[in-house]
Parts: structure tokens; C-alpha cells; sequence
């Protein structure tokens, strides 16, 4: 149904417009470039170069700029979706590698993956506002809904590092298992997700008293529980269902995010690492880093629909709608 | 009022409940190395010391947020000195220890009555005996045993069906213990060491390899892969390119098993090899990767147990708990039956890794890991069982 309204709307502006459908953003780690994905025809439309070993990447809030981390030129790019065009880079600490828009649309969080720091950085001045230590290796990075409280999560240190936006200071640690990845805020804000790859897990924390309140354990039949590593994963309308990308074991989990139970396995591509939805959160798009490809998932019935070519180890995946 | 339980964590965060500093001794006797034929690898003066260093930074930067502190304890000796007379003071300040030595020097440390409730790691010595019949109750190892690099290049041998397999071993102590270990990986899955010739010349080979190489070689006539045990890199590296078949070199030289290597860079394994590269200005070894690894076992295991003490921490270690994220695609942990660190091993050539054991398709039914080095059922080593 939604499918045909975006149809139909792209035709009414194919008048004015070449017609455009919405697409998926995904960063290729090793080729330093973008593929867009047209989410109709399920194609690689354009290939747009990037600084070096691109890897996080999101749109500001009205999709007006793309920001990238570009680890290995040591800079988060803003880039003009539109033509593809590097407006300017913002300053980002060494090697970013992942990080997160405030609901300000305006501060972006950043990991410094090699320096054991979280940036904070105005995308409107273009200056570092602060620079918080946390554990090593920080990669995952979330921001609460309503924007006081920031997490950075440290690959070595095994910690989720809680940060208060307004003092841009910790205020609190707290161990997760081995090498956190991915960090989430969920329901309305009240619980935390952490992906722990090597530890296997994902720990659900109690914002309110950043306690643990559950852990996910995933068990693949036929598949040794060291290859089963979650990394990134998003959540259907409402919160209700979480998609675990899992690593190397090359799967999905569908999680029931009430009862915190995993409820089904999908085989998508080698070394599944990040996702996005589509605008509706019918479609699912992994990128899949060994293979080099995007699996489209249906997230109705939990199949694996397709599989787009794109550059080498893809990492990052961002939604951008056209109309 | 969420600030109210900020507040609360606060406190928490300024007085952890098991604030603890701790100290961990490493022991090095230095070694003079083997005399070879060319000096084009000696070993940098502190290999496996930086490796420590870089373990405890690692766990410092944790210990700031849990309230512990790590301190490295470093007793360096010449060789030929007294280590056990040098590991009693030391023993008295920690009883969490690194010991870089020879297999006999290191067991003089761990027998010290001194020693009985200390953690001793191996971060040097690879003699499968340690993991065997001189096994000993109070040390791990984080280096991995010979027997587990020898496995998983005979299975790198099986996958690609290499099975001529003719060896020619240098005359060292270690050059023999490595081809012992070869011929028992072999046999271990399926294959055997073909004919086999010992080096033994004195003459200069740099200037006369493409001479006398093909000669040493021609005997062995056809074959897959020539296996190489000259772990001291005397001769062999001469031998690549140069041998009367067109055949690869494995073993020592060529396609070599190893702890770590600085082509190691998946599974984040980079970030390792730049923090590294930064605090020492060399790349990282197996040795300097071994001390790096039983620094951070014994911070990972402080941080969940929440306790300094040998006792504790040996029991988390062994358990089915401990984990650690080691760079190389799997969870490091310890063997409960004779304390030796599981870790995948990578199969390299000086620029790129060639794949890394254990290999598909060899199975186990506990973890594959296992699949390399001595395995539970065959564990000759009683210390653990208690």
C-alpha cells in the first residue's frame, strides 16, 4: 500500500522531476566510496567516492547533508547527496569510525577508534566542542531521545560509557561483554541495547539506573557459538522487533524486543555488520562485509528477498527518502 | 530525577567497591641468540617487554573507570644469571608473573616453594612439554605451543592436499623440537614426513645458494611442499626460490605458522598493530603478543571477578566464563587441563596471511580451537586435574 503511494507520488512529480525513488546509503570500507541503492529496482544507481576507509554514516535530520567518517583521512565529510559533492570536512579527532546525530541536529558524537576518545563536534561552526576519554577502541555511539544522555561504547575496555550531554562528562561505566559494537536507544529512551561481538551477547540496560535488565543469548543450530557475534541492529515501528546482524555466522536474528527472545534466524550474506530500513520499516537492508554485498530483507515474512553487488566490504547503511 | 541516579553513580564511579591496584612482575633472562648465517633479524631489545607494556596500558585505560590500577614490575637479567635467585624479591612484591626464559629457567621459577600460590604465564618458551608432562599447576601459557603451530600447518597441508612432504631440519635444539612436532602433527591428521635430510653446512650458503641449494634439493625428487625446521632462521631463508623443484617451502621459512604477524589485520587486529607500532616503533611479534595477552587475561579476569588474588583469578581464568577478545576472529581462553591460551593461528607469508587454522572442515565437539595442540582425552599432563 505505502509502496504504491511513494509510486504514485514519484509519478506526479516526474513531471517536474526525474522520477526518484528513496534509496540506501552504504559506505565500502575498502573502496572508498559510496553505493546508492534505488530501493524499486533494488539497483546500484551511482558510486560516489569518499575520503579514505569510509565507515559510519547518517543523514542529518532533513536529509539535506550526508556526514561520513572517512577514518583513514582522519575526518567526518559532509557531503551534498544530491551531486555527491564533498561540501567541507569537519574537524573529528583521529580515526573516527562511528557516530551518532543529537536530535539537535547540530552536535555529532563521534568514536575515535585509535585515540580512546569521543568527539563532540558543531556541525555549524565546525568546531570541536569537546573531547571526552573513554575506554579503548570506542565504536558504538547513541544518543537518548531526548538528547541528555550519550553512549559511547569501548571495543577493549568492554564498557558502555554513559555521557551527560549538558557537562559533556561521564557519569557512569558499566561493563558489557567482550568488544561492544553497537550501542541503541529504545523505548522512548528507557532501555539501552549493547551488542557485545565477542562476548556474543546483547545487554539491555535500564537507562533510569543504568543497570542490567536482560541479556540476549543467540544459538545457532550448527553454527559454534564463537562465530556467532552480534554487531549492528535496528528496530522494527514501535520497538517491538529487533534485526541482530551476527557477524560472521552470517545470519540475522529476529528478536522479540517484550520478552527479549530470539524468535527466528535469517541466512543473509558473509559477515553481516550494519543495517537500514526503508522508509515504512517493511524492507530491511544489511550490508554484508566479506561478500561484498547488500541482502534485502522482507521484514514481514522474514526471508531474505535479494542480494545487491556493491563495493568492497560494505559497513555502514543509511536510509535517504526523495520524496 | 534522572539526575538524581546520575548522582548516585557518581559516587559510585569515585569509590568503586574493589578499588585495587595491581602489580604484575615480569621476568626476562635474556638470551643470546643462536649464531646464524646472516643478522638480518635479530631480536629487538625489548621484544615481549613492549607487548607487556601495551597490556597494561590497555588495562589502565579499563581501570580508570573500575578503579584499578595496573603496574608492570620489569626484572631484566643477563644471560647466564641466576633467575630463580632473581624471581624471589620479585616474588615477594607480586605473585602475579610474567616469565620470559627458557622452558628449564622458567620451571626453576615456577618450583620455588616462593611461586607454590603465585600465576605464572609463559610468554616465551613453546616446548610442548610444558604443556605436557612438565606441566605445572601455577603456570598458563599464553604463547602458543609448538604442537599447536605444527597442527595447524598440517592442516593447512591437508586442505590443499600437499602430502610429498620431504623436511630438511638445522642442527638446533629448537630446529630438532620443531621437526619432532611436525612429524607428530602429520601423523595427527593423516599424512607423514617424507624423506628427510638434516643441514649441517658451514660454508658461507649466501654466496653460494643458487649453486648449492638446487644440489641439496634434487635428492628428495618429486614432491608437494618442502617442510623446513630451522627455527632459528639459519639457512632456510636461502633455500625459497632456490630448490630443484619449483615446489613452496613451509615450516620455518615460506608458509610459516605463527602466534602473530604484522600482516595479521582483520578483526579489528589493526587497531592493535597501530597502538602497538606507537608505543614501541616496531612491529608487533608472537612474543610481544603472548605478554600482551596474559596482561590482559589478568585485567579482563581482575575487572569481573573484582579481585587480585592469584587463587581467584586462576579459577575465572580456567572457567567457562572468561573470554577475551584477542584480533583474531575468535574469543581467546585457557585450557582447564594443562592452562595453555586457545587462540586461532594465522598461516603467513612475510606480506599477507595465507589463512588461518583451525581450518574449515576440521571439526571437534567442544570448540575447534582444540583441533590444535594437545587436546583433553591425550593430555599427558596430571597437574590440572587436582
Amino acid at each position: 500500500m505505502i509502496r504504491t503511494t511513494l509510486a504514485t507520488s514519484a509519478l506526479a512529480l516526474a513531471v517536474a522531476l526525474p522520477a526518484q525513488a528513496d534509496e540506501i546509503w552504504v559506505t565500502n570500507e575498502f573502496d572508498d566510496t559510496i553505493s546508492v541503492i534505488d530501493i524499486e529496482t533494488l539497483e546500484v544507481t551511482r558510486t560516489i567516492p569518499t575520503g579514505e576507509r569510509p565507515r559510519g554514516i547518517t543523514f542529518a535530520k532533513d536529509h539535506s547533508v550526508v556526514y561520513i567518517c572517512a577514518s583513514d583521512s582522519d575526518a567526518v565529510q559532509v557531503m551534498d547527496p544530491e551531486t555527491g559533492e564533498i561540501l567541507h570536512d569537519l574537524p573529528s579527532g583521529e580515526d573516527p569510525e562511528q557516530f551518532v546525530l543529537h536530535p539537535d541536529n547540530r552536535h555529532l558524537y563521534i568514536a575515535n577508534e585509535d585515540d580512546a576518545i569521543t568527539t563532540v563536534v558543531d556541525t555549524v561552526s565546525r568546531e570541536v566542542v569537546a573531547q571526552i576519554d573513554v575506554g579503548i577502541e570506542p565504536e558504538g555511539m547513541a544518543v537518548s531521545p531526548d538528547g541528555t544522555i550519550a553512549i559511547t561504547t569501548s571495543e577493549t575496555t568492554n564498557m558502555a560509557h554513559w555521557i551527560d550531554t549538558e557537562t559533556q562528562e561521564l557519569f557512569a561505566n558499566t561493563l558489557v561483554d567482550s568488544r561492544p559494537r553497537h550501542a541503541e536507544f529504545v523505548k522512548d529512551g528507557t532501555e539501552l541495547w549493547v551488542s557485545s561481538e565477542i562476548g556474543g551477547t546483547i545487554t539491555v540496560f535500564d537507562v533510569e539506573t543504568q543497570s542490567e535488565k536482560a541479556k540476549i543469548d543467540f544459538d545457532l543450530p550448527n553454527i559454534h557459538p564463537d562465530r556467532v557475534q552480534p554487531v549492528g541492529f535496528e528496530f522494527t515501528n514501535g520497538d517491538e522487533i529487533a534485526f541482530v546482524a551476527l557477524g560472521p555466522s552470517n545470519h540475522l536474528a529476529v528478536v522479540n524486543a517484550e520478552t527479549y527472545e530470539v524468535e527466528d534466524y535469517i541466512l543473509v550474506g558473509r559477515r553481516v555488520w550494519h543495517m537500514a530500513f526503508n522508509a515504512d520499516r517493511s524492507k530491511l537492508f544489511t550490508t554484508n562485509g566479506l561478500s561484498g554485498d547488500v541482502t534485502v530483507v522482507d521484514v514481514a515474512s522474514r526471508t531474505a528477498e535479494k542480494t545487491i553487488k556493491v563495493g568492497r566490504f560494505p559497513w555502514g547503511a543509511a536510509f535517504r527518502p526523495t520524496n | 530525577m534522572k539526575f538524581r541516579s546520575l548522582a548516585v553513580s557518581l559516587a559510585l564511579l569515585a569509590a568503586p567497591a574493589w578499588a585495587q591496584d595491581l602489580t604484575i612482575g615480569y621476568l626476562r633472562l635474556q638470551e643470546t641468540p643462536p649464531p646464524t648465517v646472516s643478522d638480518l633479524d635479530l631480536p629487538p631489545p625489548d621484544l615481549g617487554i613492549a607487548g607487556a607494556r601495551l597490556g597494561i596500558e590497555d588495562n589502565a585505560t579499563t581501570g580508570r573507570f573500575t578503579g584499578q590500577t595496573y603496574a608492570l614490575d620489569l626484572v631484566d637479567i643477563a644471560p647466564g644469571e641466576d633467575i630463580a635467585a632473581a624471581a624471589g624479591p620479585l616474588l615477594e612484591r607480586t605473585d602475579l608473573l610474567l616469565v620470559d626464559a627458557p622452558a628449564d629457567a622458567l620451571l626453576s621459577v615456577t618450583d620455588l616453594p616462593a611461586a607454590a600460590d603465585a600465576l605464572v604465564f609463559n610468554v616465551a618458551a613453546p616446548d610442548n612439554r610444558l604443556r605436557e608432562g612438565d606441566c605445572r599447576a601455577n603456570m598458563l601459557h599464553a604463547l602458543p605451543s609448538t604442537a599447536m603451530r605444527t597442527d595447524a600447518l598440517a592442516q593447512f597441508l591437508v586442505l590443499r592436499r600437499w602430502d610429498e612432504l620431504p623436511m630438511v631440519t638445522g642442527g638446533d635444539p629448537a630446529d630438532q623440537a620443531f621437526a619432532a612436532s611436525i612429524e607428530q602433527s602429520l601423523r595427527k591428521f593423516g599424512l607423514r614426513v617424507g624423506d628427510r635430510k638434516d643441514w649441517r653446512y658451514d660454508t658461507d650458503i649466501r654466496r653460494a645458494a643458487t649453486t648449492e641449494m638446487p644440489l641439496f634439493t634434487q635428492e628428495f625428487g618429486r614432491y608437494d611442499a618442502l617442510i623446513v625446521a630451522d627455527e632459528i632462521h639459519d639457512f632456510a631463508r636461502y633455500m625459497l626460490y632456490n630448490t630443484w623443484e619449483p615446489r613452496p617451502i613451509v615450516g620455518s621459512e615460506g608458509l610459516v605458522p605463527t602466534g602473530w604477524h604484522p600482516v595479521v589485520e582483520q578483526w579489528g587486529a589493526r587497531q592493535l598493530q597501530n597502538r602497538f607500532l606507537e608505543i614501541a616503533g616496531r612491529a608487533m611479534q608472537p612474543r610481544d603478543y603472548a605478554a600482551w595477552a596474559a596482561i590482559r587475561t589478568l585485567g579482563e579476569a581482575a575487572t569481573r571477578t573484582g579481585s587480585a588474588e592469584p587463587e581467584a583469578l586462576r579459577d575465572y581464568i580456567l572457567g567457562p566464563d572468561f573470554e577475551l577478545g584477542g584480533f583474531l576472529g575468535r574469543p581467546l581462553s585457557f585450557r582447564a587441563w594443562n592452562g595453555q591460551m586457545r587462540q586461532p593461528i594465522p598461516l603467513v607469508h612475510p606480506r599477507g596471511l595465507v589463512a588461518q587454522a583451525p581450518l574449515e572442515g576440521f571439526l571437534h565437539p567442544v570448540t575447534e580451537l582444540d583441533t590444535l595442540g594437545r587436546d583433553a582425552p591425550e593430555t599427558q599432563c596430571t597437574d590440572f586435574s587436582e
